[in-house]
């Protein structure tokens, strides 16, 4: 056994959660057992980061990891965020499956290059003999009063280049699923974590959980597929990421208002699901999307204009957007007048021209 | 005639080659073992001369021989390719006119199961390495950004993008070595991807991660316009490599044997387990960047003319008819199999590829999303409808 094995106690307490059954998990928790399982279950799954190793990542997503698979699959690399990425795409083409971390959303900006030069290209340079299953996790988005270049919406770079597929889950259940979706994926995967939600909590039954990511009906559903997080008639609300939860509390304060709001949770920004969006929106014929990245030339802009391209006969309001301002990411002190909040939604939603001024 | 350079002071693939670590008391220091030899490597003169090296044998009169062949057929690609941009049968052409001894060594260095990572410029290497010659061009031809498999002669596309490939060169490496196979990876590129962070950041990590990969940077003394004295004022390109943690080594690039015997021992030492290193050969790019360059207006025609005498071919020729290694017969089949392949390019590149406007969907994903099946049927559309 290592030091580092000795020093965080036994495997089993280490290793993400052996646990069965149902249990209280952090969004946090089940990525970090999303990750365990993954590894235990395919021996080419290796992590590989900043601080990923003994310390188990900033945000401890790989807590245990080292510890429970050894150095050779879960290690720290060099400080180097391009290097971290290029050394992916070399294993990736030689038979392994990198889910690397990004410290933070802007810290994967050194990345860029061989994300979009070769991450996203490569297997369509070589018409598919090279695939490149990798995961690149990114800490992401606001909320949690961190100083600059620890809070970037970074989405707009990733969804704009071609080959990437962007996820972004919102719910501990997702964060579990998708993660384990997105390391089967056959396709290189940029996965957003909305660094405020890691501390949620939901009460879960992994056995459930496990079947289900395992089970030949339901792995990989969560790739491509939004879903109905709340039901309502009134009006759709478009959120992903840290955003859903924002808009479930606005169509919460709303229904003590008397509207229903429909609340989608994109979940897949690419490969986007234009069906369960079309579908909420040309029920409810009027829709609100909301996103914490600035709103200029951005996935809630792209939403807008599919929206409103497939669904122009049953809307009877323009489709609106509440994002973050167009500006660099505020200080802690100031970032609360910059995210989408429940009044802001709420507002926005008051002026679907409800009735004919 | 054997020139003796006794130079023995400071040179590393040697013997005592294993790195030492930081904390070592034995063997030699980081200095002695890292820092490349104080003048590049030389076993054959530009008159074809032998030059004796304590450390890098010369190769057997076969192995050159052997080499000697692909140079001929080497400059011909060059040569050939020159003349099919100018024709209008390809879109562009990096020449290697000049460095023939460099992408010759790199290919011929690596065994079956190695991998090489080429840049756009090392046609030649790729071609040599085995790969069809028509899908090496389908890059510079513009009908794919990449024309082969890379699997099939464990050869990576050429990448365009400076430095980049070095990082994935790493990787395979790395993942090899995880696996426990046997791999050597050779990972090329010229004088102007040293000053990418992506070098820097790729032997640093191969050197952390103690993986064998050769690092070979070509040093052909421009970046399109800009001199290697724009690029480092590093005493050497090889000296950058003791930063790193490993040996560094400067070689005659126009000189194919010391090529061969450098970058072979290298390649040997990776294997062994004792980590990367970097050679950096010496030579100079004949041509220009590409058609599209003019090089009149940054350097002088004398300049490239003091670089005739040193060239790869002529050197190997004069050495190797010395020995009576290659006969009158020998160098006109060589010819012929120089002009064999100079034809298949040419009836391959005159003749129409097949592009497929479909294929622009296909590979983008394994499977395409909802809006590539769209945008797919669209084009099918428009295509159907200008054929009706």
């Amino acid at each position: 056994m290592t030091d580092t094995a000795v020093r965080s106690g036994s495997a089993e307490k280490a290793a993400g959660t052996t646990k069965t059954g149902l249990q209280p998990l952090t969004f946090a928790k089940a990525l970090n057992t999303a990750l365990a399982d993954a590894m235990e279950a395919d021996p080419s799954v290796i992590i590989f980061g900043e601080d990923v190793g003994p310390l188990g990542g900033v945000f401890r997503i790989t807590d245990g990891l080292t510890a429970r698979f050894g150095e050779e699959r879960c290690f720290d690399t060099p400080l180097a965020e391009s290097g971290i990425m290029g050394m992916a795409v070399g294993m990736a083409m030689n038979g392994m499956i990198p889910v690397v971390e990004m410290q933070f959303d802007a810290f994967a900006y050194p990345a860029f290059e061989q994300v979009v030069s070769h991450v996203a290209k490569m297997p369509n340079r070589t018409k598919g003999k090279v695939k490149l299953p990798l995961v690149m996790r990114i800490p992401y988005a606001g909320g949690i009063g961190g100083v600059e270049h620890h809070c970037d919406s970074s989405e707009s770079y990733y969804v704009h280049t071609p080959g990437l597929t962007v996820l972004a889950p919102a719910t501990v259940r997702d964060a579990y699923l998708m993660l384990r979706d997105a390391i089967r994926f056959p396709d290189p995967v940029v996965f957003l974590e909305p660094k405020k939600l890691y501390w949620t909590k939901e009460t879960l039954d992994l056995d459930e959980l496990r079947k289900e990511a395992d089970d030949a009906a339901t792995a990989g559903s969560t790739v491509g597929r939004a879903v109905v997080a709340r039901s309502g008639t009134d009006a759709t609300l478009i959120a992903y990421g840290p955003s859903v939860p924002t808009a479930l509390a606005a169509a919460e304060a709303a229904a003590a208002e008397g509207r229903s709001l429909e609340v989608i949770d994109v979940r897949s920004l690419v490969p986007f699901d234009d069906e369960t969006v079309t579908a909420s929106v040309r029920r409810t014929g009027r829709a609100v999307v909301i996103a914490e990245a600035p709103g200029f030339a951005s996935v809630a802009a792209e939403i807008v204009a599919r929206v409103q391209e497939r669904c122009f006969n049953s809307l009877a309001a323009p489709v609106r957007r509440v994002t973050g301002f167009d500006i660099p990411y505020p200080a802690p002190k100031l970032e609360h007048f910059f995210l989408p909040s429940v009044d802001r939604i709420l507002d926005t939603v008051d002026e679907l021209q409800w009735e004919d001024a | 005639m054997t020139i003796s350079t006794g130079n023995s002071a400071n040179n590393q693939f040697g013997e005592s080659m294993k790195p030492t670590g930081r904390s070592s008391d034995q063997g030699p220091t980081a200095e002695e073992y890292m820092l490349p030899s104080a003048q590049p490597v030389q076993l054959v003169g530009p008159s074809g001369e032998h030059i004796h090296n304590d450390r890098y044998p010369l190769p057997d009169g076969e192995a050159l021989l052997s080499a000697y062949e692909k140079l001929v057929v080497g400059r011909r690609i060059n040569d050939q390719a020159n003349a099919l941009v100018r024709q209008g049968r390809m879109a562009v052409y990096p020449s290697s006119h000049g460095q023939e001894a460099c992408q010759v060594a790199a290919a011929v260095v690596l065994e079956k199961d190695d991998w090489l990572f080429p840049t756009y410029r090392d046609t030649v290497a790729v071609i040599t390495r085995g790969v069809d010659p028509l899908g090496v061009l389908t890059l510079l031809r513009g009908d794919w950004h990449s024309g082969y498999d890379p699997y099939e002669y464990k050869t990576a596309t050429q990448a365009t993008p400076l430095a980049t490939q070095l990082l994935h060169a790493v990787g395979v490496a790395h993942a090899a070595k995880l696996r426990g196979e046997n791999t050597v990876v050779l990972a090329l590129c010229g004088d102007g991807a040293t000053s990418e962070g992506d070098f820097h950041e790729a032997l640093n990590f191969a050197a952390v991660f103690h993986v064998p990969v050769v690092f070979l940077v070509q040093n052909n003394e421009y970046a399109i316009s800009v001199p290697l004295k724009h690029q480092t004022v590093a005493p050497s390109l090889a000296h950058k490599a003791i930063g790193y943690g490993m040996p560094g080594e400067r070689v005659d690039g126009n000189d194919l044997a010391a090529m061969l015997s450098v970058l072979g021992k290298a390649v040997d030492r990776a294997r062994d387990g004792g980590g990367p290193a970097l050679v950096e050969a010496h030579t100079y790019r004949m041509q220009a960047h590409t058609n599209a360059d003019d090089p009149s207006r940054y350097r002088a025609q004398s300049d490239v003319d003091e670089w005739v005498p040193k060239d790869p071919i002529t050197r190997m020729r004069t050495y190797l008819g010395n020995l009576n290694l290659l006969t009158a017969e020998e160098e006109q089949r060589i010819a012929g199999a120089a002009e064999e392949t100079a034809s298949t390019l040419r009836d391959g590149l005159n003749s129409e590829p097949e592009i497929n406007p479909a294929d622009l969907f296909e590979y983008v994903y394994t499977e395409k999303t909802s809006q590539l099946r769209e945008q797919a049927a669209l084009l099918a559309d428009e295509l159907s409808r200008e054929g009706a």
